[in-house]
């Protein structure tokens, strides 16, 4: 089946900034992403989990989204300047997808 | 003085504190008691929903006196004062970097609602009155605090601007949203809307509260256990120095405003809490820097607990005391 290239990009980052980050996002172009729950994990900040929070101000979600390459250097501009500040983790991957007009 | 300690133990070993305390002890002692997320959420809700619908059918039953501006306007000034007083102290107890004293600071501005909720609910079975509409300065205390402390960072030179969506959020968060929201429906119905919901609202009110509170104590447990090598010996004294500072600040206010001693005792558990849900939430956005170790800690682990055990029978002891009620 014919596939085709297209860049994946996780960025996990504080549930706070989704809203601004999606945005962000919005503006530089992308208009599709899936935002996932992230459970819990262990970084600079020391271990967490999302059992027992109260507080938005401590969860964690990664966003993810499929795009074009030519697109990706605009989209991690856009990206960055929201997370620059913020703990999170961006990472940018090769991958295939079967339609490309979707991306 | 005899009744000032029987009013305090009888407050002590009410069920809502007591579970409070298994929650506490269950998470220290690495139990695998655990609250589905989902339904605290529910009761959370619920309480809120209850509390502030109390509060506007109380408020719809005695009318509006004139001191209700006044209160409101005593809680505005309060939420923006205490971090200061706080910020002061960190700089003497807590040798802490700026933006973290500062975010520490805007916690005990802001308020804990479930202390609040919690301190109704024992005034109301100790059957001490209070003004309906302190559901309504609880709502009015949450945000102000924040902008001090982002004053605060600017005095330093460190300019951060509120922006004005993380204002929206705060404003509108959901907590704030269901307080006020279910105090006006409550206003506005009365005793006639409170008698269609009370079987609901009225009567499980205790035992949700219970539950909830055991749920709280699991966290507050979890946050001791974490976060217990993150505080030093002076950040931790200020978690149990300051709520009795603030509650010193609420007490005159309430003082001063003569409201009931209900009233009092909520002035000074509103001056002494400190938040852990939309101040947090806003200080990742506003502070990302600061440590949130240290200022969640602090405000879920230490104050809270001590609050809810300890403050709430002082504060409704001293409050008695000195308005005879």
């Amino acid at each position: 089946m014919q596939t085709h290239k297209a860049k994946r990009v996780a960025i996990i980052i504080e549930q706070v900034m989704q809203s601004r980050l999606t945005d962000a996002m919005e503006r530089a172009g992308v208009t599709g992403w899936t935002v996932l729950p992230v459970l819990g994990g262990s970084g600079d900040s020391g271990t967490w989990s999302r059992e027992g929070q109260v507080s938005r101000g401590t969860g964690m979600v990664q966003v993810l989204c499929v795009i074009k390459p030519e697109r990706l250097d605009g989209l991690l501009d856009a990206a960055f300047a929201v997370v620059e500040r913020h703990i999170g983790i961006v990472t940018v991957s090769d991958c295939e997808v079967l339609r490309a007009e979707r991306f | 003085m005899d009744q000032i300690l029987s009013l305090a133990a009888t407050n002590l070993l009410s069920p809502i504190i007591l579970s409070f305390a298994l929650g506490v002890a269950a998470s220290l002692a690495r139990s695998d008691l655990n609250i589905p997320e989902a339904v605290a959420k529910g009761m959370s809700i619920y309480l809120l929903f209850a509390i502030g619908f109390k509060g506007g059918v109380s408020v719809a039953d005695h009318g509006i006196d004139g001191t209700l501006a006044a209160s409101l306007l005593a809680g505005i000034v309060l939420s923006a004062a205490l971090p200061i007083v706080a910020f002061g102290l960190l700089q003497v107890m807590g040798n802490l970097s700026r933006l973290d004293a500062a975010a520490v600071a805007a916690h005990y501005g802001s308020i804990s609602i479930v202390t609040f909720v919690a301190a109704t609910s024992v005034l109301n079975s100790s059957g001490i009155a209070s003004e309906g509409y302190m559901v309504a300065v609880a709502a009015a205390m949450e945000a102000p605090a924040i902008l001090s402390a982002l004053w605060l960072i600017s005095r330093g030179g460190d300019s951060r601007r509120m922006d004005p969506e993380l204002l929206r959020e705060i404003m509108l968060n959901g907590s704030i949203v269901l307080l006020v929201g279910s105090f006006f429906i409550g206003w506005i119905t009365g005793t006639e809307g409170l008698a269609k919901i009370e079987a609901f609202i009225v009567s499980p009110f205790q035992g949700v509260l219970c539950l909830f509170l055991l749920d709280m104590g699991l966290v507050a447990g979890r946050g001791l256990r974490g976060g217990s090598g993150v505080l030093k010996p002076g950040v931790l004294t200020f978690g149990v120095v300051m709520p009795l500072v603030g509650a010193t600040f609420g007490c005159i206010a309430g003082l001063l405003l003569g409201v009931s001693t209900g009233g009092v005792a909520l002035f000074m558990v509103l001056s002494a809490s400190a938040s852990y849900i939309a101040v947090p939430a806003a200080m990742r956005v506003a502070l990302p820097e600061a440590n949130p170790s240290i200022y969640l800690t602090l405000s879920l682990g230490v104050t809270f607990p001590f609050n809810l055990t300890l403050g709430i029978p002082i504060y409704i002891a001293v409050a008695s005391a000195l308005t005879g009620g």
